[in-house]
């Protein structure tokens, strides 16, 4: 997603075929990727992935076409696994490269088709007029049990009232900070305040919110809402918290 | 109960007093000892019913971990003489003080000299192979087997050192080494024409490169300000590295020292960028959708493992040094961070896993596979493996819980066995251990009063010092040049 600039030269260059910037990719990929110690078993797997159209504004679908042979697992980096070939609707919110991994017999290979893309025009809807402060009045905080990112019972029924806000507000967007307190390790923390954003990403699809919507930031305990030594202040900083994302 | 041994050998008696404690104690029972210089030893038991485990943990660590780490237990007695003026250059005084005192102190925080002190050495400073009378440092009360001695002078704005260890009991030859150092007039110069000396004596005696030219990263600030900064392995030269304006941590050297990786919050949250410490410019890695955390190189240089979120769920991750060709090593819901690879055989990585609620070290194959746990509870994070691959060291809080969210403290475990020894006791929150590349010293953080500093000792958990004093300073990686 972040690494638009990458291509951008050999786009400018005129290389709108993906096909050709995949191909590349693959190569690259291949000859510094380490043949599995296993034994060799048949042909290397061969793997190819496109995304139509390349470059896109924020919110459009690209579709992705991939082949691949002599694969017995396929996966889509962030899609999971998939057939071993076929095509797909996909609708990134930054630049991002779709990473296609096939692994057979004969060894693993991959293929990447990377997407640009522009950010959608600055607000024209009518959610522009809401305030960071309106948000957070309907969108509000959960919170979560020590060194756990399970949703509780009282965070679910937050999420519900979260997510029937968002469904009247179909074009706002949103990112999901996940925080901790301020015990435990520092790099332990950023890992589990991922698990807590994403858990309540995870809700709020499953309410209804579509995750194109979001995106997660881990801030671990690096920041935290309330900075006393007691277990009431603990609570306040286990949680995740949702801001409009503008963007920036 | 107090119990007090009085004797010139109090090492081996606390040893084999600990041993018999460890059998005969039962389970509930804490057991501390210190030892102190007088050669007192006070043993106490303090009754903790409720406290379950914390046994088998005393204060001087057990001879496998001393022999493991190569620190030893015979330990060659070694003098050093304050080198002879080699010139009247007024820069001679200063600088020559400077070295005098880096060189001393490198060969005593090596852990493997029993070091004459400066007031049982003879008064006097040989220049030269032809004034020193090795009998006079053999005597009482120095008793050398080795003796370090020289000269220092500084001429036209160079410094000029001859130095030279001889051994007392060899009188037919008795020159182990005789070196020449030449370099700029000045105090960081002074300082390492003593670390490099120190080193060529180390390696002599011990067949290990010493760690007096070695240099530390770590993080200065807090909260979303910190950058990385980096010292010399005693503390000296420090000097910030990144200038980014942001939350900047986890810094972890290649194994060549050319190039720094480490994780930084950017637009989208916290990513991995690289360093080339050489070009003093960031350099090109491919940043994978998700955030990235906890880098860590193979020991080829040629691969690093970090945890990353591509999948929402953070998993271990490994990539090419620039970043493509990532493969996904784990699969386990819950956090997973703080990838370290065997740095003996590259074939294995050992982190931290949340998969089932607190975090505890696992190993597992460089593939993925083979994955197996080596902390039986409590909260470990914060590996880091030992350079001969024998052992891992990690933070450890062997009681936390909702109850008793206490501190963390280092200890070391040996792999194939699992028996592990604790090596902090509870002086403040320790975390972040990072072995030396001679393996036989840590580096660690420790919070204390809500300062955190870098602090180093012996891997065997003797000679704890601090290295910073700032209160803003964390996450320490010992890198290898």
């Amino acid at each position: 997603m972040k690494q638009a600039y990458r291509n951008s030269l050999l786009l400018s260059a005129g290389l709108v075929v993906m096909l050709g910037i995949s191909g590349c990719h693959k190569k690259t990929v291949a000859a510094n990727t380490p043949m599995p110690p296993s034994t060799n078993s048949g042909p290397a797997p061969t793997a190819s992935i496109t995304a139509t159209p390349d470059t896109v504004t924020a919110g459009t679908p690209v579709v992705l076409t991939w082949h691949t042979t002599d694969a017995t697992s396929v996966s889509i980096d962030g899609i999971g696994q998939v057939e071993s070939a076929g095509t797909m609707t996909e609708t990134p919110m930054q630049s991002t490269d779709y990473n296609l991994v096939a692994t057979g017999p004969g060894g693993t290979t991959d293929a990447t088709a990377h997407v640009t893309v522009n950010p959608a025009q600055a607000h024209t809807m009518k959610e522009s007029n809401i305030t960071e402060a309106e948000f957070e009045q309907n969108v509000k905080p959960i919170f979560f049990n020590y060194d756990s990112y399970k949703i509780r019972p009282d965070a679910q029924i937050q999420i519900q009232d979260d997510a029937n806000y968002l469904i009247q507000h179909p074009n706002l967007k949103l990112v999901i900070g996940g925080y901790c307190d301020d015990r435990g390790s520092v790099e332990y923390n950023l890992a589990l305040g991922e698990n807590r954003a994403n858990a309540a990403k995870q809700a709020l699809v499953s309410a209804g919110v579509s995750p194109d919507r979001m995106r997660t930031v881990s801030y671990g305990k690096e920041k935290q809402f309330c900075t006393e030594q007691t277990q009431s202040c603990w609570q306040l900083n286990r949680r995740a918290q949702f801001t409009m994302d503008t963007g920036n | 109960m107090v119990v007090e041994i009085s004797g010139n050998d109090f090492r081996t008696r606390a040893s084999k007093l600990s041993r018999y404690l460890s059998r005969s104690v039962k389970k509930g029972m804490k057991l501390r000892i210190r030892g102190r210089m007088s050669g007192v030893l006070s043993v106490s038991f303090a009754l903790a019913a409720i406290v379950a485990g914390g046994l088998g943990a005393p204060a001087r660590a057990q001879d496998w971990v001393q022999t493991g780490t190569n620190l030893g237990v015979q330990h060659i007695r070694i003098a050093v003489a304050d080198f002879k003026p080699g010139t009247t250059d007024p820069q001679t005084f200063n600088l020559k003080g400077i070295f005098d005192q880096t060189l001393y102190s490198d060969l005593s925080n090596a852990g493997v000299f029993n070091m004459v002190s400066k007031s049982m050495a003879p008064p006097v400073m040989p220049g030269s192979p032809q004034e020193i009378q090795l009998a006079q440092w053999a005597a009482a009360p120095a008793n050398a087997q080795m003796v370090v001695f020289g000269s220092f002078g500084v001429a036209g704005g160079q410094i000029n050192v001859q130095g030279y260890l001889f051994d007392t009991g060899n009188q037919q030859s008795p020159q182990v080494l005789g070196k020449q150092f030449t370099d700029t007039a000045n105090k960081e110069d002074a300082r390492q024409i003593a670390h490099r000396f120190a080193d060529e004596i180390i390696l002599r005696l011990t067949g290990i490169n010493g760690i007096a030219e070695s240099k530390i990263y770590y993080v200065v600030g807090h909260g979303m300000h910190k950058e990385i900064w980096v010292m010399d392995y005693d503390g000296h030269d420090k000097h910030q590295v990144t200038h980014l304006g942001t939350d900047s941590m986890a810094p972890a050297a290649s194994p060549d020292g050319s190039k720094l990786a480490f994780e930084s919050f950017g637009k989208y949250g916290m990513e991995i960028r690289v360093y080339s410490v050489k070009t003093h410019r960031y350099v090109y890695f491919h940043e994978a959708r998700g955030q990235g955390w906890s880098p860590a190189w193979a020991p080829n240089g040629q691969q690093l493992a970090y945890s990353l979120s591509a999948n929402g769920n953070p998993d271990i991750f490994t990539c090419n040094a620039n970043g493509t060709g990532l493969k996904r090593l784990t699969a386990f819901l819950g956090p997973n961070t703080q990838p370290v690879w065997n740095p003996k055989t590259g074939t294995q990585i050992a982190w931290v896993s949340g998969m089932t609620k607190l975090p505890q070290i696992y190993i597992m194959d460089s593939d993925g596979s083979n994955v197996s746990r080596m902390t039986d509870g409590g909260y470990a994070v914060s590996p880091s493996w030992s350079p001969n691959g024998q052992f891992l060291s990690f933070a450890w809080d062997r009681q936390y819980g909702p109850g008793a969210p206490g501190g963390e403290d280092i200890y070391i475990m040996e792999i194939a066995s699992r028996r592990w020894e604790q090596l902090t006791h509870g002086d403040g929150i320790n975390d972040f251990p990072s072995w030396s590349p001679d393996g036989r010293h840590i580096v660690f953080q420790r919070t204390s009063g809500g300062r955190t500093n870098i602090w180093t000792m012996l891997a065997d958990g003797s000679n704890q010092q601090p290295l910073t004093h700032n209160g803003d300073s964390s996450m320490p990686d010992w890198s290898s040049k």
